[in-house]
């Protein structure tokens, strides 16, 4: 009876395969924010006077922090990456401890962005936005759903960072296995890209 | 040793913390670029360095920051396609738009 081999069993890993899946979820989200993209662009060539105004009234300034620290999680998820590669846990947890500080420093920023232009009475029926000319209220309707879509991605993005710190304080993720850790860089990255968009269409186009 | 080395060849390319940290400065120069052209010289240049700083501040970020320059050409070619489906059916709409 105990002398039955019990057999090892190799855990296969489809490490290409994986990454594969990320690229095909990356592409339909370019395809997803692509449409907004579309639909700015169309509209901007119709209205492009009324977008120019309404890429004025926006922060321009909390639109270029927001790009700062975006691209320095970026670069974060990119040595959290490389350190995991090279064996350096510690550095791996660091680096991901501050994307997630970086997430939601963007997503404050955002918060007091947004409440300051419903304070001016810019939101969906709101009386400001009401009275401004046509093509206005589409630019604002397009800032409220791409920065909202955006940070709806950046809130799913730190909540997978979490999940992913905890796995590699676990050990779930390690040097020779960290196809998660991976992914969802690559997912934060995508994040980082569409902002990377979003900060000369909206803030910088006036 | 034979599955690890296994692993080490199929996770591919360890970008070293330098080339991170020059495209990290790259994209904070080029963000500078693009928001100094949109103030100092308004719309005149502002499309124009739009069009191009910001495609080249995705591509620094897709090909160092998401290892796609290290990736097989099946992961390029994806990337392509999808890129190259959106390029069309903005080209396609704006086609569209300019003969109504």
């Amino acid at each position: 009876m105990s002398s039955v081999p019990v057999p090892v069993h190799p855990i296969h890993k489809d490490y290409q395969g994986a990454k594969l899946g990320m690229w095909l979820f990356l592409s339909t989200e370019i395809l997803l924010f692509g449409g907004l993209f579309l639909l700015y662009s169309a509209y901007r060539a119709r209205y492009p006077l009324d977008f120019h105004t309404g890429g004025q009234h926006l922060d321009t300034f909390i639109g270029i922090a927001n790009t700062v620290i975006l691209l320095t999680s970026s670069l974060a998820v990119a040595i959290a990456v490389t350190a995991m590669q090279k064996g350096n846990r510690r550095l791996t947890m660091i680096c991901l401890g501050a994307t997630i500080v970086f997430a939601l420093m963007f997503l404050v920023n955002k918060y007091f962005e947004w409440m300051a232009e419903i304070h001016r009475g810019i939101y969906p029926n709101g009386p400001a936005l009401l009275k401004l000319p046509d093509g206005e209220k589409i630019f604002y309707g397009l800032y409220y759903c791409m920065t909202g879509l955006h940070g709806l991605h950046v809130l799913a993005g730190a909540a997978a960072l979490a999940i992913t710190l905890d796995f590699v304080r676990r050990h779930k993720i390690t040097r020779s296995d960290f196809s998660k850790l991976e992914n969802v860089g690559l997912y934060w990255h995508l994040v980082d890209v569409v902002w990377i968009f979003l900060l000369p269409l909206l803030y910088l186009a006036a | 040793m034979g599955q690890t080395m296994e692993h080490a060849e199929e996770h591919g390319h360890v970008v070293p913390y330098r080339t991170l940290i020059v495209i990290w400065l790259l994209l904070l120069l080029l963000t500078a670029v693009l928001v100094y052209v949109s103030t100092a010289y308004h719309a005149a240049l502002s499309v124009p360095a739009l069009l191009t700083v910001t495609p080249l501040k995705a591509g620094l970020v897709f090909f160092y920051f998401m290892h796609l320059k290290y990736e097989k050409p099946f992961f390029k070619g994806l990337v392509i396609l999808v890129l190259g489906a959106l390029i069309l059916f903005i080209g396609l709409t704006f086609a569209d738009l300019s003969y109504r």
